[in-house]
């Protein structure tokens, strides 16, 4: 008796996840199949759910037609100068808060993550006339150096950098080591995890990041990949075919990044929630 | 250590400390000037005192706009998170294949909320979406969904409820963004499960607890931090909703009927439709204040109630 309603209950469970789990996935098999119907076929009621034959040339229609390839090469550019920045300016923050002494660095930092706090639509106005001044707008650097510095990858890494006992450092001086040194060839290396961690906040969102870019840039030219979606979307506005190919295109380097470590990002989700 | 670090510690917080300067404190207080100023595209014309606040005050398109950001948070808030719970839940039942399932809950949030847009928009198409598809072929009513402005709570009474609700079209927003942020808040309360210690649910069968008295007794408690950061962080997610409105709604956005017009695309569109940048940046302060205020509210209420380990 017991055994059978351990089952029945086990049963209902994955009935229950499998819902689920369907539901999750349907949005994205619908964009597939869309995107590789004929436009014909894709305006049908009911639609049909398996595609009758698959036109790929869509996707190089949309990539052709979206200006895809020079999207991607903006927001991989942008991606990795912001990473690039993200790291050297959150280790050496990160070792300052965590590893050395000096006057007033409490308040310094519980200001920053005060700042931390305000929210990013406060900032669109403001942060467009600063740019605006700075003659930034429709810029490269507008869309990079705002984003070098992360306090919150500050504060995940100088959590890290506290869990390391001080005598490490001590030990290194004896060796010769001054706090660059020590930061660089002992610290860091020690800290691969957390790095890897920020490194993938970092790239998702800038390959995510929206309303600033749309806010700061005009032209193509520097135009990163979710920008030039949405007036792609606004452009094509009813040819779900050719919008169902560009989003894809759009999603799959995301997608392979996160197969590629999906553990690791998951954890990293993870981990930021349980410390903030 | 040395006393030299202060020395040190300035070069190492130089790029740290420029950057914030220059694109976080600068603006804010840039931000605060502006606001007092009637600014528009020839920059600052007069300094206006509190007008552009007073404004907000009187502005009707303002408080339908914060009207539909409470709703589009009421509705989303909590059905993120009772959902993501029950999942987290479900997952921490010793499952097969945790693994896969927890990679498919969480795919949607690492996905762009841009093509996540699109494609939704298309699914929620009111002749040839997959939905009204779906519910004719379950034999229920189709809806117009993005194109709906009636309010549901109007919809489902036929108009005898006193109050409209949130529209159709921002409740299609709402079931988007629950399933777009779902994962990250089951991912979060997962990790929060498996840090209960096996031996409290031992402790309590032994005590004669059965499933749902052990939930309450141990589960609920013992996870209070980790929801208490779920529902912070979905509430303040919540009030800045931008994209799906941009790309979903309308023409123009915030339809129809302005019934999916939220704080934040007002501001968009005070400042880079109508160039109002002083109004613009009064409405962004607002917008932080209340974030705020919903803040020390949700920690003054749950603070007594977490549970610290």
């Amino acid at each position: 008796m017991n055994k059978i309603h351990f089952n029945l209950s086990k049963f209902v469970i994955y009935l229950l996840l499998i819902l689920g789990a369907v539901i999750m996935i349907v949005p994205f098999y619908w964009m597939i199949t869309t995107a590789v119907k004929t436009p014909a076929e894709s305006i049908k009621f009911p639609p049909t759910l398996w595609p009758s034959h698959f036109v790929w040339s869509n996707f190089a229609k949309a990539w052709k037609e979206a200006n895809f390839g020079r999207y991607i090469l903006n927001t991989l550019f942008i991606a990795f100068t912001t990473l690039a920045g993200v790291l050297f300016s959150s280790i050496l923050g990160a070792y300052a808060f965590a590893k050395l002494q000096f006057k007033g660095r409490n308040i310094l930092f519980i200001s920053m993550l005060g700042i931390m706090m305000i929210p990013m639509p406060v900032y669109i106005v403001p942060g467009y006339l600063v740019l605006m001044k700075l003659g930034w707008i429709d810029t490269f650097y507008a869309l990079i150096i705002p984003w070098t510095v992360s306090v919150f990858n500050i504060f995940l890494l100088r959590q890290h950098f506290k869990s390391i006992p001080n005598e490490l450092y001590e030990a290194a001086v004896l060796d010769g080591c001054n706090h660059w040194q020590f930061l660089w060839k002992i610290l860091v290396p020690l800290s691969k995890p957390m790095l890897v961690t920020i490194s993938i906040f970092s790239l998702i969102g800038s390959w995510n990041s929206f309303i600033w870019p749309l806010v700061v840039t005009n032209s193509d030219k520097i135009r990163p990949i979710q920008v030039g979606l949405a007036y792609f979307m606004q452009e094509q506005s009813t040819n779900y075919v050719l919008l169902s190919a560009a989003s894809t295109i759009s999603v799959i380097p995301l997608i392979l990044l996160f197969f590629l470590a999906q553990k690791q990002i998951i954890s990293s989700y993870a981990k930021s929630g349980i410390k903030g | 250590m040395h006393r030299r670090d202060w020395l040190v510690a300035l070069l190492f917080l130089l790029p740290v400390i420029v950057v914030i300067l220059v694109f976080r404190f600068i603006p804010i207080l840039y931000a605060f000037v502006i606001s007092f100023y009637k600014w528009g595209i020839t920059g600052p014309t007069k300094f206006i005192w509190f007008s552009n606040y007073i404004k907000i005050i009187h502005d009707a398109v303002f408080w339908r706009a914060l009207g539909n950001t409470f709703y589009y948070s009421l509705f989303s808030v909590p059905l993120n998170f009772v959902i993501a719970l029950f999942i987290a839940i479900l997952l921490n039942q010793k499952v097969k294949g945790l693994g896969v399932f927890r990679t498919i809950y969480f795919l949607p949030v690492v996905t762009s909320i841009i093509a996540v847009s699109i494609v939704f928009k298309w699914i929620y198409h009111p002749r040839m979406g997959l939905l009204n598809f779906v519910l004719n072929f379950l034999h229920l009513p189709t809806q117009t969904w993005l194109e709906e402005s009636r309010g549901i709570f109007q919809m489902m009474t036929g108009g005898h409820f006193p109050i409209k609700g949130p529209s159709l079209a921002l409740m299609s927003l709402v079931f988007m963004s629950v399933w777009k942020g779902l994962g990250y808040n089951v991912v979060i309360f997962l990790a929060g499960l498996q840090n209960i210690p096996d031996y409290y649910y031992d402790a309590a069968r032994i005590d004669g607890a059965n499933r749902w008295q052990s939930f309450w007794n141990v589960t609920f408690p013992l996870l209070s931090p980790v929801s208490f950061y779920v529902l912070l962080m979905t509430t303040i997610t919540s009030f800045q909703v931008f994209a799906p409105v941009w790309m979903m709604t309308g023409p123009p956005p915030g339809g129809p009927l302005g019934t999916t017009n939220v704080v934040v695309y007002y501001l968009y569109e005070n400042a880079f439709t109508y160039i109002r940048y002083g109004y613009a940046s009064a409405l962004a302060f607002v917008l932080f204040m209340i974030i705020l205020t919903l803040t020390l509210i949700q920690r003054n209420v749950t603070e007594k109630k977490v549970y610290y380990e």
